[in-house]
């Protein structure tokens, strides 16, 4: 099968959409595939990677535990906007998962050498 | 009246257009607009303005839900789901800012 270099563009906070979750449904779908994918999180898509989602009181699953299993799918390239962070007043010490935090500017230059994207 | 709001602020404009237009009151965060509420972004400065006009709700379990239940700025009152009740009922009126 043909690998292609696939990346999710995420930029919906989580819970008050379903955005965040349908993204993680064709993640997995693309990482069962083994195609070469990365997450891309900025604007309010920064707020799904936040530690500490208590989601009881909402009656919805949280993200938290999907983020760390990501791993075992192969899929370790999460990167996030610098600006995004700072805005909301977040550090990667907020985050659940280890990433990696670029620029806009960067995250630009990467989705032009993307061969799929797919916007949430 | 209770203006009740549910968009991030730093997606949409609701929060801005609410506050823009009503004449004081009450004003009840939930949903994604709950991240209004939190201490150290860039839109705090907005909320801490609109507290001398307006008092602030902010509701626990959507604040819980994105791990931000700890970080809420100081002045804005955290209610459950009773409180949410209490407070369409204490108002003659609501506005949704859909």
């Amino acid at each position: 099968m043909t690998t292609k270099k696939f990346m999710f563009v995420n930029r919906k906070a989580p819970y008050g959409t379903i955005y965040a979750w349908e993204a993680l449904e064709v993640v997995l779908i693309a990482a069962a595939f083994e195609q070469d994918v990365s997450l891309a999180f900025l604007d309010d898509g920064v707020y799904q990677l936040k530690k500490g989602h208590n989601t009881k009181a909402i009656e919805t699953k949280a993200f938290e535990k999907t983020w760390g299993a990501l791993e075992d799918y192969d899929i370790t390239k999460l990167y996030v906007a610098k600006e995004s962070l700072d805005e909301r007043g977040l550090t990667t010490d907020d985050l659940a998962v280890p990433v990696e935090v670029l620029s806009r500017a960067e995250l630009g230059k990467l989705m032009e050498e993307q061969d799929v994207i797919l916007s949430f | 009246m209770l203006h009740i709001i549910n968009k991030s602020p730093y997606d949409r404009p609701a929060l801005n257009s609410a506050l823009a237009t009503a004449d004081g009151g009450s004003i009840l965060l939930i949903e994604d607009a709950v991240y209004a509420a939190v201490k150290g972004g860039a839109e705090e400065s907005k909320l801490k303005a609109a507290m001398g006009k307006f008092k602030i709700y902010a509701l626990a379990s959507d604040l819980e839900a994105r791990g931000m239940a700890d970080r809420v700025i100081d002045g804005v009152t955290v209610v459950d789901y009773a409180g949410f009740v209490d407070l369409v009922a204490d108002h003659k009126t609501c506005q949704s800012w859909l």
